[in-house]
């Protein structure tokens, strides 16, 4: 019985090399795949955003009452200015709980929030409602021209020891 | 032989038999089959079935019930498209505007009773398919896809949520998507941020780098977040979710049709 006999390869093409440019291909294939889908992913981050900028400056510190809360800054910034008898803090006015935002009663002297009625003392620190932690600081410095200065990219939490840093309160002796 | 009928006529007509290859069903069982199948409306059905798929006192007809919502929710939700505009100094005129001069000012109504039952109805289409061990095999795979339908729903509803543009719909997403801070590795606040961006060696994800910011198109609601949320509610959800019903309807039958009792 003749051994079977097979069709000779191709000139100028062997095995391996097909195989080799097999995988350059699709590897090639993949990794385009891969940066065009990347890319894709980069279309939902814009670079530019319609928001208030992340830093902004709020007037002079003898501006600021003791022991009132500023809410100029609430609507656009969202930040309360608190002066105490010893300088100024930055409150988030993002509610602990859910997000919402409380708002500052001045009689009862408390943040209030009006989704679950979470209650907070000027001082950020929360007494009353489901909020299971302090309103958050901002960092808050004094800028070259002697204005007051905020930048909501750095936040202080106090359950984590943060409100001894420096820059979460602007001292005024 | 009399005279042939108007109907006869029409239906030995070439563009009668174009459309209709196989004629009406016939005693012929092979007939019956080929109408079926030939017919792109008709072949999502089986050819035959168990008495016990149409028990309703076994299948609830949820499943049924949460495709026919599905298909009221897409046709009133593309008629609402005629009149609403996704912007912030629009949207939520055009919803007034829905109900106090356009005709038939109910549609909206419809559109939101709709994706209430919807919700209600794929709950309880889940319910029934587990009280009944339905997503046994060989039916595991169908069960998945399922929950992942599940799932696109409630996105649906939430994504929704947002476009009457209300003071209920801010507040809404912006409680809502705050879930999103928490998401492991990709979210600010999630765990194995910190990690990653120590890792890293600079702050990769941050508010206004995170998955937050990708669904909200910033640190905050806004007017960016109402067109985002209105492609995502309008097309890319619902296209997604008909792949995958397809996908869920044909495993329906692949797995050996709609379970019954045992």
């Amino acid at each position: 019985m003749p051994a079977p006999s097979f069709p000779e390869a191709p000139e100028g093409i062997s095995r391996r090399s097909f195989i080799t440019w097999l995988s350059v291909g699709w590897l090639g294939f993949g990794a385009a795949m891969g940066a065009g889908l990347t890319a894709v992913g980069r279309l939902f981050f814009p670079n530019v955003t319609f928001e208030p900028p992340q830093q902004f400056k709020a007037g002079f510190p003898a501006e600021y009452a003791v022991g009132k809360v500023d809410e100029r800054f609430k609507k656009k910034y969202g930040v309360w200015l608190v002066r105490n008898e010893r300088g100024i803090y930055a409150l988030s006015t993002v509610c602990t709980h859910l997000g919402c935002t409380p708002n500052w009663l001045d009689a009862e002297q408390k943040f209030k929030c009006p989704c679950h009625g979470s209650g907070f003392y000027s001082t950020g620190i929360n007494f009353e409602g489901p909020a299971p932690r302090p309103l958050e600081r901002y960092k808050i410095g004094l800028s070259e021209d002697g204005q007051v200065s905020v930048d909501k990219m750095a936040k202080f939490k106090y359950e984590m020891g943060q409100w001894n840093d420096p820059n979460s309160f602007l001292e005024l002796v | 032989m009399g005279k042939p009928t108007i109907f006869e006529t029409v239906k030995e007509s070439q563009a009668w038999k174009s459309i209709f290859r196989h004629g009406a069903p016939s005693a012929n069982a092979r007939n019956r089959v080929l109408v079926v199948l030939m017919n792109v409306f008709l072949h999502l059905h089986p050819i035959r079935m168990k008495k016990s798929g149409v028990r309703m006192s076994f299948t609830w007809c949820m499943g049924g019930i949460t495709f026919f919502l599905f298909l009221v929710e897409t046709i009133t939700g593309v008629l609402l498209m005629f009149y609403y505009r996704p912007t912030a100094e629009y949207a939520y005129y055009d919803i007034i505007a829905l109900r106090e001069h356009v005709p038939i000012g109910i549609m909206r109504e419809i559109h939101r009773w709709g994706a209430h039952s919807m919700v209600i109805s794929v709950w309880l289409h889940m319910f029934r398919v587990f009280l009944t061990g339905s997503y046994k095999p060989p039916r595991e795979f169908n069960w998945g896809i399922g929950v992942v339908l599940l799932v696109l729903t409630l996105l649906l509803s939430f994504t929704g949520y947002l476009l009457p543009w209300d003071q209920l719909a801010i507040w809404a997403i912006t409680v809502g998507s705050n879930m999103a801070r928490a998401t492991p590795f990709v979210g600010n606040e999630g765990p194995g941020a910190a990690l990653l961006n120590s890792l890293l060696g600079f702050e990769a994800i941050n508010a206004g780098s995170d998955a937050r910011f990708a669904l909200l198109a910033g640190r905050l609601v806004g007017e960016a977040t109402l067109l985002r949320f209105y492609v995502l509610h309008c097309i890319f959800i619902p296209l997604v979710a008909s792949v995958l019903m397809a996908v869920h309807f044909w495993r329906v039958r692949k797995d050996g049709g709609i379970s019954g009792p045992l």
